[in-house]
């Protein structure tokens, strides 16, 4: 067997095992199994890279390959590993991000590189593909990136005409790639790249915070795309395998993730929470609240027979997690029955909260999910409602001018009584009012999550 | 058009099958930690990157195929990491305990 053809083989067991990884990470007893076979299956496609010849010699540069892979390694590995668990969806969207980015510059080096020999149009074609979906996909990430880390406003950004100027770049962007087919003009492929970063850009401003994560997902299939098309043009099967996978996947799996939001692809994309927002808003301010001390609220818990704890991304960023579970245990053993009612897309990325209550040791078996939750809530006696907002809205249910209407919620104004955490009246992250808190049956506890849940611990002790 | 081009755009096709068909039934927790693990393999941009700079005969060329392989090792390496380590926390407790119950049984 040639050396080629080995390389070839040792690509084919590489996007093999891409597709068992990605089978593997649909199933929960599998997914940590999934992800080393796939990141074994990428060792070994690098390695065989190492061994390959391209134009008839061996590949040039071998120092610098190694350079930037030991400067990328130094770099994501730190990150990755010690950055705040809270943070990770900011993590998946800058990898992503520089994933389009690697993409698009691929496409472009090897125009540079085939330019001068006139390639063929289809050749040309799969470059600028490659370039204006890696490169839209990179800025995208990049302002995704920004507001999720809110150096920017989590809120839509909008302004007058913004889905005509959308349409308007998006065109551009088509008709340049034709003129530069046609015409051969290469040096439109510069602008056709600025076009792409502003594209990207422009089409994540308007996407509300509470939606970024279904973004994210989209932006991701888009670099699978690139990844592909960049396969295309270098003639690598592992890479059409490998983008298209992603591609394809990614594309599902953003249409499952809005539709655990209740919502469509389209109406979340492109709906622009923010029209509404100003109308939803405006009237609420003044009314009445309930509030109560945390002793009250261990007082509500103590004399309660079971209760429903329902966490949503505050309890993330308060770190209250662990609090929480001793909470839960105190309650126990004063013979209270304590589940946990989990919303699909609670927190900032769906699965976030089993992440978290994981890792403080909470047993998978007390975790319900969205339906189950509701029907047992309806027995519970107090709904304890720790740093979530939009996912107990009510007016998810019976405003119909509301954002959210028709996401599914989690029912906490069926239980018995509602309590509170809350930082301060603030509406949530998708900035919408929330109903909940004018409830008689609720009662408001004012302060970090973390704290309050350490006086309710105390006073749950002493009582 | 080639040959060659034909047999890409079947890989193509039938992959995009596969994709959707692989990922069908998910459980919503799943959703994330899928969506950091294919953002992981999309990674396989590196064989393209090394691919471009080995190839790179001009300083233009090197110096972009040079940051195209610094952003594809972030994209695998970062990857990886991060979705390890979401599925770290997946961690079947209960299960791990019955398992060992299986074993002084057995």
């Amino acid at each position: 067997m040639s050396r080629g053809t080995l390389i070839d083989l040792l690509y084919l067991v590489s996007a093999t095992t891409f597709i068992l990884a990605l089978k593997g990470l649909g199933s929960p007893k599998r997914a940590r199994m999934g992800n080393i076979i796939a990141a074994v299956g990428m060792l070994i496609a690098v390695v065989a890279t190492f061994f390959k010849q391209v134009d008839g010699h061996n590949l040039n540069h071998v120092p610098l390959i190694l350079i930037a892979m030991a400067i990328g390694i130094v770099v994501a590995v730190p990150t990755a590993r010690y950055v705040r668990m809270t943070a990770m969806p900011q993590l998946v969207a800058i990898f992503n991000g520089v994933g389009g980015g690697a993409a698009a510059l691929v496409s472009i080096t090897e125009f540079v590189h085939i330019h001068s020999t006139r390639p063929a149009t289809y050749v040309t074609l799969e470059v600028l593909l490659g370039v204006l979906i890696g490169t839209v996909s990179f800025s995208g990430s990049a302002i995704a990136f920004a507001k999720l880390q809110e150096l920017m406003t989590g809120r839509p950004v909008t302004y007058p005409g913004q889905q005509i100027l959308n349409a308007i770049f998006g065109l551009a962007g088509l008709v340049i790639i034709i003129i530069i087919l046609v015409t051969g003009q290469t040096l439109l492929l510069w602008i056709l790249l600025i076009l792409a970063f502003i594209l990207g850009i422009a089409f994540v401003l308007p996407i509300g915070g509470a939606d970024v994560p279904v973004l994210i997902s989209l932006l991701n299939s888009f670099t699978g795309l690139a990844v592909a098309a960049s396969g295309f043009t270098l003639g690598s099967n592992l890479l059409i395998v490998a983008g298209t996978l992603v591609g394809a996947s990614g594309i599902l799996l953003t249409r499952l993730m809005s539709k655990a939001m209740g919502r469509s692809l389209s109406n979340v994309l492109f709906s622009a929470f923010g029209s509404v927002i100003t109308a939803a808003a405006g009237g609420a301010d003044q009314r009445p609240v309930r509030s109560g001390s945390p002793e009250d609220a261990a007082v509500l818990l103590s004399f309660a027979s079971r209760v429903a704890i329902i966490p949503g991304y505050g309890l993330a960023v308060a770190q209250a997690q662990h609090v929480l579970r001793e909470l839960a245990e105190e309650l126990e053993a004063k013979g209270i029955e304590v589940f946990y009612a989990i919303h699909p897309v609670a927190g900032r990325m769906p699965g976030h909260m089993n992440v978290l209550l994981a890792e403080a040791n909470v047993p998978y078996e007390q975790l319900l999910e969205l339906d189950e939750a509701n029907s047992e809530i309806q027995t519970a006696d107090v709904a304890l409602v720790v740093g979530a907002n939009d996912t107990v809205n009510p007016a998810a249910k019976d405003d119909k001018t509301s954002p959210i209407y028709g996401m599914p919620i989690i029912n906490a104004d069926m239980a018995e009584n509602v309590l509170f955490f809350k930082r301060s009246m603030r509406p949530g992250f998708a900035g919408i009012e929330n109903e909940l808190l004018y409830n008689p049956k609720t009662t408001l506890v004012f302060g970090d999550a973390k704290d309050t849940l350490t006086k309710i611990v105390a006073a749950v002790k002493a009582s | 058009m080639g040959n060659a081009l034909l047999q890409y755009a079947t890989v193509l096709m039938l992959t995009i099958f596969v994709g959707i068909e692989i990922i069908a039934k998910v459980p919503s927790i799943l959703h994330t930690p899928l969506m950091s693990g294919s953002n992981a393999i999309h990674g396989v941009i590196l064989v393209g990157s090394m691919l471009v700079l080995g190839s790179a005969n001009t300083t233009p060329e090197t110096i972009l195929g040079f940051l195209a392989c610094i952003l594809a090792t972030l994209n695998v390496v970062g990857g990886f990491v991060v979705t390890d380590r979401m599925l770290e926390m997946f961690k079947a407790k209960p299960k791990t305990a019955a398992a060992k119950k299986d074993e002084v049984a057995s």
